[in-house]
């Protein structure tokens, strides 16, 4: 499985470069749900089987690809499947192997972690190291009160499945009911209180309270005025339509909303309310995109970027306008990474704001890609989920003739970022072999996939793969042994 | 032409766009570059189980009357000076028809007016009622091969069937995922590549309001088995490069990309497209001219038969078309032999190069049986049996 860089790539290792080219691509954009183009059942036999795939194959890069950026979704799963199977892990591999499990534990949210251990359960998967990695987790837990009434049911049965000894009151309270008993955990008694009182349910967290707001009968904007103070910040910005329609207006702070989640609400807004707040809004994705630009440290020259709004960005009911929105926030970035930038987006908007982009119209590429290659940028990013068809398969006849027939043609690098994983292909869908495809999904990792993009096209020989992704998980846990310490 | 009476369907003023493909649906979006505004089109369903359209006469009077399953109509309005009409839709209560409980719909012909300058017709129920009253009136020489009902009271009852749009498979999913362009009127819809139907409105904002209409529409039996098997073939126009140097050529190469692509889509529509036409006045809407029009009847290629509305100049304001299944057009052939000759069967029969057993069989294979006595019937197959 090693080669060094001077001997031509086996076919055994150009094979093993593809597929994991391949697999890591998907786990950048694919979350088992539905898309414009293919359904949820169809996403996730997809990528499972692509998971299985390389865990079977290629099990010491499988468990590094949890360093290589993939969304969520897919580092819960490597997790799982990783933890799965247990037994088949080299002696020499273990210690990196927990080392990124816990630190990828550690980063994802609770919520995906205690549902990767209800399906640890599911699977009947009780190994001595998965037990020991709950374990780890929920001793690492800041509020486990917090975590007992918010993913009650879930903690339970990571509690049960792994014989865990629950700190103080919590394993009286899941186990033998809040009914038994009084609690002295503030928490705990709060949960137990509002059973029977209203004022006590305004004290927990929204989710949790909102069960209770149906239990008592409080209408709709009643409610949701007296729990603001308790939902975060996330919350507060996906319930704002919502909110508004019962008449309540939450007081949302933009500027603290990481720039992906911002776009997708600005994407949900209508044309005349974005062009009502259009500087606020403006104001707002700049200042995200100038805090996701500082963290990523990258800077990048003269950059162009071709943007597709067209219908089929308008996604679906589960990923709502999300190609949509990851191409506006994805603009807003490269504007603050780049000395020189300029957004071409297809069909063409009228607006000079990216933030005007709505999902209509058809996906010609090509067009805003030659208009992109006269303005003579470095770097042309082009994020489409790969459906051309007006006309299709023309923007890859356009790279491949710029780059032989041009006289003056210069020196350009173009990236396909693809919000959208193509279940019958494997892969987010190309534009042609011209154009290397990357997954994307959330903007801020625009970076990360530029970055991945010169393995996409082929090129390179799978030791720089493996080289990248050594390197890519020496940074990831320096920085969760930072987070910890 | 004279006075927007087709005589071909030319795309004065429309262009056409590379095809959007969904498994083996191809749809064909048909732009018009300016739109007037002077002729709306909009959308009107009804929830009945079947219609039944008085054809001449009052509602429940005797008379002629076509029956089937009405899912939507179309609403249009116009106005005479060419100032931008309003597109009217099923929000306006007017009364169409009378409802009998909730599963039949008794209604004025096929093209009502309703108001001063709007009027309801019922989509494709036009053309196929032309095509089905095709020489209905039955022989009008008593040859004694024909029934007495054939004599007295001519084709009826002349039935035809179709499949809806959603039986059409993958239709569907094909318009759910296709991206209307910004200026489309209309569409062209391929089932495995072979031309199912076109489908064209005066305005993009009702052709937005109109385009998943077309599954309520109705298809010929080789579309829908066209839909269970066939498949859309790969096709690829390249980008011709010859001679490029500069991104302004290249610019220019994409336009002739695009062309070529539009020549290739009308080229696969030359069923109907610039095809000649035998039109038939329905209705004049001021400036404009409605009509219902069929191709020349050819046994081994396409036939179709549509409805249209046009202007004085022939631009196509409304288009919508219908493909004749085999069997369809093999019975308006016989027909229309029969009737060039008088009905007389021994005649029409000697035109056909055939024995005026075989033509009796054939009519009888076709559907036409009822039309002719029992015993004529019966002696055809007893002498083809020997």
């Amino acid at each position: 499985m090693t080669s060094t860089p001077s001997t031509p790539e086996s076919s055994a290792d150009r094979v093993a470069r593809e597929d994991l080219v391949m697999f890591i691509n998907a786990s950048f954009a694919c979350s088992g749900q539905r898309e414009f183009y293919s359904d949820a059942s169809g996403q996730s036999v997809s990528i499972e089987f692509l998971h299985h795939y390389i865990l079977g194959n290629y099990r010491r890069l499988y468990v590094r690809t949890l360093a290589a950026g993939v969304n969520h979704f897919n580092q819960s799963q490597i997790v799982l499947n990783v933890l799965a199977t247990g037994a088949d892990t080299q002696p020499q591999d273990r210690a990196e192997e927990n080392a990124l499990i816990t630190a990828a534990l550690a980063k994802l949210p609770p919520q995906r972690v205690y549902r990767l251990f209800d399906s640890l359960r599911a699977r009947r998967v009780n190994n001595r190291r998965t037990r020991a990695v709950m374990r780890a987790y929920i001793a690492g837990r800041r509020d486990i009160a917090f975590d007992a009434i918010k993913y009650r049911q879930r903690l339970r049965v990571a509690a049960s499945h792994a014989h865990l000894a629950l700190p103080g009151e919590i394993g009286a309270f899941l186990f033998r009911g809040w009914r038994q008993r009084t609690f002295s955990t503030e928490l705990l008694e709060t949960f137990r209180q509002a059973h029977f009182s209203k004022a006590a349910l305004y004290r927990l967290p929204y989710s949790v309270a909102e069960g209770f707001a149906a239990k008592h009968g409080i209408p709709r904007g009643e409610f949701l005025a007296g729990i603001a103070e308790q939902m975060t910040s996330n919350e507060k910005l996906r319930m704002q339509r919502a909110s508004a329609r019962s008449g309540v207006a939450l007081d949302i702070d933009l500027a603290r909303a990481p720039l992906t989640r911002l776009a997708i609400y600005v994407a949900a807004l209508t044309a005349s309310e974005r062009t009502a707040r259009a500087a606020e809004l403006h104001q707002a994705l700049t200042e995200a995109a100038k805090r996701a630009a500082r963290r990523s440290q990258r800077r990048l020259g003269r950059v162009a970027a071709v943007l597709d709004r067209s219908y089929s960005s308008s996604g679906t009911s589960e990923k709502r306008r999300r190609p949509l929105a990851v191409a506006i926030a994805a603009s807003y970035l490269l504007r603050q990474a780049a000395t020189e930038y300029r957004a071409l987006w297809t069909p063409v908007l009228d607006q000079a704001d990216d933030l005007h982009a709505t999902a209509a119209g058809q996906t010609d590429l090509a067009g805003p890609l030659i208009d992109a290659l006269k303005w003579r940028p470095e770097l042309i990013v082009m994020v489409s989920d790969g459906y051309e068809n007006s006309p299709p398969g023309a923007a890859c006849q356009v790279v491949r003739a710029y780059q032989r027939l041009i006289s003056d043609a210069r020196e350009v690098s173009i990236v396909h970022l693809n919000p959208v994983f193509d279940a019958e292909h494997y892969a987010p869908k190309t534009l042609g072999a011209e154009v290397p495809t990357v997954g994307l999904r959330d903007a801020e990792d625009v970076f990360t996939m530029i970055g991945f993009a010169r393995f996409a096209d082929g090129k390179l020989p799978l030791s720089e793969l493996e080289g990248y992704l050594e390197a890519r998980v020496g940074q990831f846990l320096a920085s969760a042994r930072g987070a910890r310490s | 032409m004279k006075d927007g009476v087709l005589d071909r369907v030319r795309l004065t003023g429309l262009t056409l766009a590379p095809a959007q493909v969904w498994g083996g649906v191809r749809l064909v979006p048909v732009i018009r570059a300016d739109a007037p505004g002077d002729l709306r089109l909009a959308g009107r369903s009804y929830d009945e189980s079947a219609m039944v359209v008085s054809l001449d006469g009052e509602l429940l009077d005797d008379g002629i009357k076509y029956i089937s399953y009405v899912p939507h109509g179309l609403v249009v309005s116009w106005s005479d000076d060419g100032s931008p009409a309003a597109a009217f839709g099923a929000n306006m209560a007017t009364r169409d028809g009378k409802r009998y409980g909730s599963s039949v719909r008794v209604s004025h012909r096929m093209a009502k007016r309703e108001d001063k300058q709007r009027l309801r017709l019922l989509p494709l129920h036009l053309a196929m009622e032309g095509f089905l009253a095709l020489h209905f009136g039955g022989p009008d020489v008593a040859w004694s091969e024909y029934s007495q009902q054939t004599l007295s009271r001519g084709l009826s009852p002349r039935r035809e069937y179709s499949f809806s749009g959603r039986a059409i498979m993958g239709l569907e999913d094909a318009l759910r995922v296709f991206e209307i362009h910004e200026r489309q009127v209309g569409v062209l819809i391929f089932v495995a590549d072979a031309f199912a139907s076109a489908f064209v409105v005066s305005h993009p904002d009702d052709y937005r309001q109109l385009h998943r209409t077309v599954l309520d529409d109705f298809y010929g039996e080789l579309i829908f088995q066209y839909g269970l098997y066939g498949r859309s073939g790969h096709m690829d126009v390249e980008l011709n490069t010859d001679g490029v140097t500069t991104l302004d050529d290249l610019g220019r190469a994409l336009d002739t990309m695009r062309a070529e692509w539009a020549a290739f889509h009308q080229y696969m529509a030359a069923g109907v497209i610039d095809r000649p036409l035998t039109s038939t006045k329905v209705y004049r809407c001021g400036p404009f001219q409605l009509q219902r029009f069929s191709t020349a009847l050819d046994l081994k290629g396409e036939n179709h038969i549509g409805e249209a509305i046009a202007r004085a100049d022939g631009t196509i304001e409304y288009l919508k078309t219908y493909r004749l299944s085999g069997a369809q057009s093999r019975r308006a052939y016989l027909l229309s032999q029969l009737a060039e000759h008088n009905w007389n069967l021994a005649a029409t029969a000697g035109a056909l190069g055939q024995s005026q057993d075989d033509l009796v069989l054939r009519l009888e294979k076709a559907g036409f049986g009822y039309l002719l006595k029992d015993h004529v019937l019966r002696a055809a197959r007893r002498r083809k049996r020997r």
